[in-house]
């Protein structure tokens, strides 16, 4: 059953069906605290993604190896060890980019998005398709992150990634850039994805019942005729 | 038992693993870090005594403090960095102050995670130049409100009155810290 599911699938659903912010509603804490600007959720997302892949490979290349019982701590050494390359390779490279991010890259080593991959997918999965999974993740992270960033960015201070987009005369709404900007902008991004995903839901069954109705026309006319 | 010894051994090869691949990257990072650091002081030293040439770090005081001079090797004055309690969290600053320690050369915010918008006004050149050549005798003072009337006053940020307080109470403890030690022995 397992691999019915094609790799391009596997990359897919991590940016639509089940992407991490909108759907499965994971690493919300990045997800709120760092938006404040498209190019800090560029950021964090990519610092997340080079997390997960490299972590997902790990972790499927060496999941029968690890006994049951000490797996989460297994995982969790791995991901820790991946951070803080991250987090030293970013200091050391980009030291404004780090500053602004502070204690959130650190942090990584707790976002339920890794952890959860690995536990829920990695441990049991080939390494290739945990990658791809891994990368599919990561880009459904790194869309959400930069939509809520520049929605953020663009009201809260006019511009987006640096460049000014309204007019002098749009006096910006400070509170997109506070804490309670990142958790209205969320919600109501979830409740708009939240309802496309209930048309669609809608529209295919509106489908299935009218492909269902022709078909069952069509049989009961031939029956009729067979009569 | 046998899965005891499988758990122990798994745990510790990962964790030697992991432990020699971040020495490796740490040896190749920290010197880059502690590179970025010290331009950053330099920078701000240099923005809060902008007539200096050369600074070097004072080592006979446990804080960190720097001694200024101008092209002729002439002592100019002191850059010191600072910090204290903001709005929200940690405030750090760099404050240029000239050799008798009662005027101010320059402030600069190194660090702050104040109030978007309203706090971080404190980071602003309408702020900060107020600080330019301001007197420190016997302290720094604030007034709400009013345009400041005496050498030693600047005028707080409407909306972030508690920030900009801060930044005086911090500017004066560490003022009078280095007045202490210079009292005490004199600083090098």
């Amino acid at each position: 059953m397992k691999n019915k599911v094609t790799i391009i699938k596997e990359y897919t659903k991590g940016i639509w069906q089940s992407n991490p912010v909108f759907k499965q509603i994971l690493g919300m804490c990045p997800t709120l605290a760092v938006t404040v600007s498209a190019i800090n959720g560029i950021a964090m997302a990519l610092a997340t993604t080079f997390v997960l892949v490299f972590s997902s490979f790990i972790i499927s290349s060496v999941r029968k190896l690890i006994p049951t019982q000490v797996r989460i701590a297994s995982y969790i050494v791995v991901i820790a060890t991946f951070v803080t390359i991250v987090d030293l390779v970013m200091k050391a490279q980009f030291p404004e980019l780090s500053k602004s991010l502070g204690p959130y890259i650190p942090l990584i080593v707790v976002n339920c998005i890794i952890l959860g991959r690995q536990e829920a997918f990695s441990s049991k999965n080939t390494p290739l398709r945990s990658v791809v999974d891994a990368l599919g993740m990561g880009s459904g992270f790194l869309i959400a992150l930069f939509m809520l960033g520049s929605i953020r960015e663009l009201l809260g201070s006019r511009t987006i990634l640096g460049f000014q987009l309204l007019p002098d005369f749009y006096e910006p709404w400070l509170v997109m850039i506070l804490p309670a900007g990142a958790f209205l902008t969320l919600g109501l991004m979830l409740a708009f994805f939240n309802n496309l995903s209930l048309h669609k839901k809608k529209s295919d069954n509106d489908k299935l019942i009218a492909k269902y109705l022709k078909t069952k026309t069509a049989a009961d006319f031939v029956i009729e005729e067979n009569k | 038992m046998k899965t005891v010894i499988h758990m122990l051994l798994t745990l510790t090869f990962i964790g030697i693993v992991s432990g020699g691949l971040l020495s490796q990257i740490s040896e190749w990072a920290e010197p880059k870090i502690e590179e970025h650091r010290k331009a950053e002081t330099a920078r701000a030293i240099y923005l809060v005594q902008p007539e200096a040439k050369s600074y070097e770090r004072i080592t006979n005081v446990d804080f960190e403090v720097y001694k200024v001079f101008d092209e002729m090797k002439n002592s100019i004055g002191f850059a010191l960095p600072y910090e204290g309690n903001g709005f929200q969290g940690k405030i750090r600053l760099m404050v240029g102050l000239n050799d008798e320690l009662n005027k101010l050369k320059g402030l600069q915010i190194l660090e702050q995670v104040e109030t978007p918008g309203l706090g971080t006004k404190i980071t602003e050149e309408n702020f900060l130049k107020q600080f330019l050549n301001l007197s420190a005798q016997p302290m720094v003072n604030w007034v709400k409100a009013v345009p400041p009337e005496k050498q030693n006053e600047i005028q707080t940020i409407t909306g972030a009155t508690i920030s900009s307080k801060a930044v005086v109470i911090i500017l004066n403890d560490g003022i009078k810290k280095l007045r202490d030690a210079e009292k005490d022995g004199g600083v090098k």
